[in-house]
């Protein structure tokens, strides 16, 4: 097979890679991208778009249940419903097709060549790629590494038989009856909250001393309410010890230290993502590490000339949108422009019920840090759009310096409220003043108005409340 | 109830036309008989024009720098009674001459009218004083950074400010915000990449971009036109020459020692001015006006030298009359008596007009060379710069000399080249040997 020369090669058509080879390509930078699987990667296959399939119809289905239920002040009335998983399996697999030929089809566009098969380093400058025609060499001047992430496996319960990691819930064909989520974390949240909206009895179990150590408790605690009224079991400073006998159980050291045997049909292990830093050669470079990441820079530069690392590879925080910008941006430093690392904040959103974003500072960080600050608390309970919703829990939150009003972080929680992650980002970026974004007009009715409330509740001036 | 409409005075000399430079008045003014009201400038002279009758004064004809031809209206009063109206009227009558030219006086007659209008208008709002001017709104200032960045802080800025600074190689640290919270905007951007990181505010320092437009009127505009005249008519030729004045300076500090009380203390003008009438004798045509319209130089016997003198106001040029028939303590009298009355603003038209030759000196401050401009029509200049101790080289060894620069300049179409380095020259002589300036060869 002949061997490819380019500029640019990309390893990995995860968010990550596939926005760097596709920014590439439209500066007219002669780019390659191989990946082992179907483009799009974690995220567009296993992660973050499937998940929110499955979320969507579990949401649905249960609002249907609690409609059927009896009295509700909507006055619907409808009979119990039934969920098909196969059905919801499959339309998920529609979504996540069309986005793969979409990818594929935006790469085309963009003149990128894909070569499909698992690369491998030889040097800095050549990989060879295991195709299914052959082994290809491609050498390349620039390389970037975008190999992602996968799912942690605990050393006493490795994935396979009922313990499964977030990759096999999205393809479950029947809802488990038990099923055990080890991990409070989101992903753990969101997939256990889906299939106990589904009919599962969920338990989690969480060794830290409460579910979504990251954020502080005022944020989490209307998750942790819905999570109980939809009958889910929270074990905080639990550990999971291992599968119990015959496999459908798991043993769990409880907070006082006595051993429990959960029975589960299915143990879903969601401790978190390693980078993927094995299985691509990498023991061919000599690259700096940054404990299990590999080290860059404010250029996505490793510790190798001309070789880059962007995404889940590069360290926390482990977000496709994390991974599309620094691709972006390592495509235009290729492409000879002159670009830096310099955003602000980097959105975060959980999709449980309800939904978080956090963008910047949290209270906690900046009391950290040792920043006055101002803080504005805006209750969904008093948004007139919320009620309409069935959604008063929850709120809007900002934190802004004291003195001179810049806005450091937005959180909120609350149904719906992962859309408002596009306000609050571009606020945090632009360097809004609380100021701005009080004197800025948010529609009526809307939950932003939650926003512009909060900033006015920081500076003493609310008005719905 | 009457009105009296004041027209620009006959200041005299044949003059048709003069310059407004003050208003001591203004609209809804109550005037009393004898206060002043204006000062209008002719080609030398400042006159103030005094109000001939109580009143109101209801219309002004003229803004300040504006030039007033003779007998155009100037200010209209409102008188309170008839007998006013009457001594009005004849005021208004009087002044015509019986010859006065019919279209001048349809003119005047124009402007009443078009006054009365006005007048009128005013009336019928009355009550209403004449709107205050604004206030001049302060120059717009380039916005200046508000609240500065703590040491440590990252700059605030949109990320299209920030890609912009990426590109063209700014570290946004370096560059003050203006917007709120110490914001950087693209202005600021703009305002660094054009002036750098001093100009875009260094501590304390900020741009004034304020420009004041100040109308040049009185002394300021004729020195302009003079100037601008002299310039573009009379092809200059310049010539510096340095003299030795190390005799002349003892001989002046002798004199200044030993003279008589009441006589003045001499500077080395007036020996430079003794130096020149002898000078001019040998070569009469450097004292001369040069009338270049007609094509023709009138060299005057008499030696009236203008003495470039700087006084509040701006330049003037009183002139030492018949510096030939003076001698040197009369010279120095003059010369004192005239500056005086200048920077006093007393110099009457005589007093600064007739020069023949001019002498400019900056005195202490005289510096080393000058480029004077020839006092037009005169066709020569002599300028005195600084005396300086110089190292001079006698033949076998330096030493100090009071040396002192001429700075000469002569109008090249009347004045060869050759003609003014002779002249220079031999003044040249005669300040360095200070006795030839008093004693005939």
């Amino acid at each position: 097979m002949k061997d490819i020369s380019c500029k640019l090669l990309v390893i990995g058509a995860g968010p990550g890679g596939y926005v760097c080879a596709i920014r590439a390509g439209q500066l007219g930078v002669d780019t390659v991208i191989v990946e082992e699987r179907k483009p799009g990667g974690t995220c567009l296959n296993v992660g973050c778009i499937p998940s929110k399939a499955l979320i969507h119809a579990a949401e649905e289905y249960d609002r249907i249940v609690h409609l059927a239920s009896g009295a509700n002040p909507l006055g619907i009335r409808t009979t119990q419903p039934e969920i098909d998983l196969p059905q919801t399996i499959a339309w998920k697999d529609t979504i996540v097709g069309r986005l793969n030929s979409g990818v594929s089809g935006l790469l085309k566009k963009s003149k990128v060549k894909m070569v499909q098969g698992r690369a491998r380093f030889r040097d800095g400058k050549t990989v060879e790629v295991e195709t299914e025609t052959g082994r290809q060499i491609i050498r390349a001047e620039n390389v970037v590494i975008a190999t992602g992430s996968a799912p942690v496996e605990l050393p006493g319960l490795p994935f396979g038989g009922p313990v499964i990691s977030s990759t096999e819930a999205l393809s479950l064909t029947s809802v488990p009856e038990r099923l055990v989520v080890v991990g409070g974390g989101y992903i753990g949240l969101e997939l256990g909250t889906a299939f106990a909206k589904m009919g599962a009895k969920v338990t989690v179990v969480e060794a830290q001393t409460r579910i979504l150590p990251q954020y502080d408790a005022d944020l989490t605690r209307p998750v942790s309410k819905r999570l109980q009224a939809l009958g889910i079991e929270v074990m905080t400073r639990a550990k999971a010890k291992g599968l119990g006998k015959g496999g459908s159980a798991l043993l769990v050291e409880t907070e006082s230290g006595s051993e429990v045997s959960l029975p589960a049909d299915r143990i879903l292990v969601t401790v978190g993502r390693r980078p993927v830093t094995q299985g691509w050669g990498r023991e061919e470079l000599v690259l700096d590490m940054d404990g299990p990441f590999i080290r860059i820079d404010e250029r996505c530069r490793t510790s190798m000339r001309g070789l880059y690392a962007i995404g889940d590879v590069t360290g926390e925080p482990m977000l496709a949108h994390r991974a599309m910008a620094q691709g972006e941006m390592v495509a235009e430093i290729v492409a000879g422009h002159q670009r830096v690392w310099d955003k602000r904040a980097i959105p975060a959103v959980c999709f449980t019920d309800p939904e978080i974003v956090a963008v910047g500072m949290t209270p906690d960080d900046a009391q950290r840090i040792g920043s006055e600050v101002r803080i504005g608390q805006f209750p969904f309970a008093a948004n007139g759009r919320a009620m309409t919703k069935l959604g008063e829990e929850g709120f809007v939150r900002v934190v802004a310096r004291a003195d001179n009003h810049l806005v450091l972080g937005i959180q909120a929680v609350g149904q719906g409220v992962s859309e408002l992650s596009a306000a609050f980002g571009l606020a945090v970026e632009m360097g809004a003043r609380l100021e701005d974004i009080a004197g800025t007009i948010h529609a009526h009715p809307t939950q932003g108005e939650a926003f512009q409330e909060s900033a006015l509740k920081s500076l003493g001036r609310e008005l719905h409340i | 109830m009457s009105e009296h409409l004041i027209k620009m005075p006959d200041v005299g000399e044949g003059i048709a036309e003069a310059e407004l430079v003050e208003w001591h008045v203004k609209v809804g003014d109550l005037v009393r008989e004898d206060a002043l009201l204006a000062a209008v400038m002719t080609d030398k002279a400042t006159v103030e024009i005094p109000s001939p009758v109580d009143g109101e004064v209801l219309w002004l004809g003229a803004d300040i720098g504006d030039v007033v031809a003779i007998g155009s209206p100037l200010i209209r009063l409102k008188t309170g009674d008839e007998e006013g109206a009457a001594s009005g009227r004849d005021a208004d009558r009087a002044p015509e001459p019986p010859a006065r030219p019919k279209d001048i006086e349809a003119q005047a007659d124009g402007a009443v009218k078009t006054s009365d209008a006005v007048v009128e208008k005013q009336a019928k709002e009355a009550p209403q004083p004449r709107p205050v001017e604004a206030p001049q709104s302060p120059p717009a200032r380039m916005h200046r950074p508000s609240a500065r960045r703590m040491e440590g802080d990252k700059p605030v800025a949109s990320p299209a400010v920030r890609l912009r600074a990426r590109e063209a190689g700014i570290d946004l640290r370096q560059v003050p915000g203006s917007g709120p919270a110490g914001r950087i905007t693209h202005e600021d951007l703009d305002a660094f990449l054009a002036h750098g990181p001093q100009a875009a505010g260094a501590a304390g320092l900020a741009q004034d971009t304020s420009v004041q437009a100040i109308k040049v009127i009185g002394l300021r505009r004729r020195i302009a036109e003079k100037m601008a005249l002299a310039k573009s008519r009379i092809p200059h030729i310049t010539y510096v020459e340095e003299v030795d004045v190390t005799a002349l300076e003892d001989l002046r500090a002798s004199l200044n020692a030993s003279k008589r009380a009441e006589r003045p203390k001499l500077t080395i003008l007036p020996f430079l001015m003794r130096a020149m009438v002898k000078a001019i004798a040998e070569q009469p045509n450097l004292n001369a006006i040069y009338d270049d319209e007609a094509g023709i130089v009138h060299q005057h016997g008499g030696v009236h030298i203008g003495i470039a003198t700087q006084t509040g106001s701006g330049l003037m040029v009183p002139v030492v009359r018949h510096a030939e028939a003076r001698d040197l303590w009369d010279c120095a009298t003059e010369l004192n008596r005239l500056a005086e009355a200048a920077k006093a603003g007393l110099a009457t038209r005589d007093e600064l007009s007739g020069s023949t030759i001019t002498i400019t000196s900056l005195g202490a401050m005289g510096g080393i060379v000058t480029t004077p401009v020839i006092n037009h029509p005169e066709v020569a200049i002599v300028g005195v710069n600084k005396i300086m101790v110089r190292p001079v080289w006698d033949g076998s060894t330096f030493i100090p000399r009071k040396m002192m620069n001429l700075s000469s300049s002569f109008d090249h179409r009347i004045v060869d080249g050759w003609d003014a380095a002779l002249f220079v020259q031999r003044i040249k002589t005669l300040l360095e040997t200070p006795a030839m300036i008093f004693v005939e060869a």
